[in-house]
Formats: C-alpha cells, sequence, structure tokens
C-alpha cells in the first residue's frame, strides 16, 4: 500500500453486485466515509446503490464508523450489507 | 479463545476443554448453532458464509470482553465456522464458563445474540433454483438492543 491512498473493501451482496472486491482511491485532506460512498455512487448503475435505500454498514481499519468518519491515507474502508451471521 | 474457521467442530472436545480450563466452574452453558432448511427462502440445500477477516475476531473478542465486564466469566469460547455449509453442519458454537447458572446461561446468550447483529459475517442460502443473500432481521437486532 503506497502512503497517499486508501484502500476500500466490499463484501458479501455488494461485493458480488459491484464485481468488485478491492479498489484503491487517492487520499485528500478532509475526506470522508460519506463522501467516498457519494462519489462512488455517482458511477452509477449497481454502484448507486450506496446512496439508496438499503443500508451499507461502514467500518474504518475494522471498526465501526459513520458516514461522518475522516479518513487518512493508509487506511482501510470497508462497505457491506447489515450482517447475517450465528 | 476466538476461532474462525471453515472445518468442522467437536462440541464435546470444547466441552471437556472448557471443563478442564478454570477454577471455580460451577457451570458451564454452551450453545451449537445449526444450518436449517428454511431460512429467508424454503428448501434451502446449504449456505456459503463470507466474513471480514481480521475485523471479526476484534468484533467478537470485544464482545468476550463486554460479557466478562457484565457477567461473571471464568472462560469463553467461541468458533464460527465460513465457507460452504450443508444442512444440519454445525455453523457456530459459545461456550461460557461461570461459577453459577444465571451468569453462564446470559453471558453465552448474549454473545450469540450480539455476535449475529454486529459480528461481519454474512450468510448466503444456496436453494435448487439459485442464491440468495440472507436479510438481517428486525427479531435479531431487537433482540440484541434488549441487552442494552
Amino acid at each position: 500500500m503506497t502512503a497517499n491512498t486508501i484502500t476500500i473493501l466490499f463484501f458479501a451482496r455488494l461485493r458480488e453486485e459491484l464485481d468488485t472486491e478491492q479498489l484503491t482511491l487517492p487520499a485528500e485532506p478532509g475526506l470522508t466515509t460519506g463522501a467516498i460512498l457519494a462519489s462512488l455512487a455517482e458511477r452509477g448503475g449497481a454502484w448507486a446503490q450506496l446512496q439508496g435505500k438499503q443500508p451499507v454498514m461502514i467500518a474504518v481499519n475494522q471498526a465501526m464508523a459513520k458516514l461522518s468518519t475522516e479518513v487518512r491515507a493508509g487506511d482501510e474502508v470497508a462497505f457491506f450489507p447489515p450482517v447475517t451471521g450465528g | 479463545m476466538i476461532s474462525i474457521q471453515t472445518e468442522d467442530f467437536d462440541p464435546a472436545a470444547e466441552y471437556q476443554r472448557l471443563r478442564d480450563s478454570g477454577a471455580g466452574t460451577g457451570a458451564i452453558a454452551t450453545f451449537t448453532g445449526l444450518v436449517r432448511d428454511s431460512g429467508d427462502l424454503s428448501n434451502v440445500q446449504g449456505l456459503y458464509l463470507e466474513h471480514y477477516p481480521g475485523m471479526t475476531e476484534q468484533v467478537i473478542e470485544r464482545l468476550v470482553a463486554e460479557a466478562s465486564s457484565r457477567w461473571d466469566v471464568r472462560q469463553a469460547r467461541v468458533i464460527h465456522r465460513v465457507g460452504r455449509l450443508a444442512l444440519q453442519d454445525q455453523i457456530v458454537f459459545v461456550g461460557v464458563c461461570s461459577a453459577h447458572r444465571s451468569d453462564a446461561f446470559a453471558a453465552c446468550q448474549f454473545l450469540m445474540d450480539a455476535l449475529k447483529t454486529s459480528a461481519p459475517f454474512w450468510k448466503k442460502e444456496i436453494t435448487a433454483s439459485g442464491e440468495h443473500w440472507v436479510e438481517q432481521k428486525s427479531s435479531d437486532v431487537a433482540r440484541n438492543d434488549a441487552w442494552k
């Protein structure tokens, strides 16, 4: 991982519907998880669901996060549907 | 101790390890979850379980720590399987040692309820006609909220 990027991971239904397991985005000052979701949703098609009615859970560095959570270079951000284990 | 694994587990051996583990243990509560033939869909033939490696273990560690702060927990064991599972396969095991039954029951049930709504696992049901990602159930969320 280069120092000035953010790794984005997708799991389960989102991973399949976006046909994407992982992508890398440039880090920017003040970037939030909500801003990342908004910019990815602009890609259209299946990506639009990132701002749709279905809830998207967010983790930053493997801890649950909010839309307002700030993201820094080197961070690992994950987006996934509500969990269904057990 | 927490294990996320594809292979099956032996509840009898896990029980014995819990029994051998702790001083002061007067009660052991264990729970084993199995693959059902009806979930969101009927005629389920099996499941595929995905997880977020690393985060899953951290979340369960925190749940065990929370259980230990709320009840007398001498030892806790959580096993969750991932990958392809068939009907009646064992999915999850939770075992708790305590001095008394009420703490053992409560901590065991709390761990299961909390795990279902906060550990990053996702189930996909496999049927003869296709596959379907299971939706989170409001009843599971309500059950977990009741512990707050």
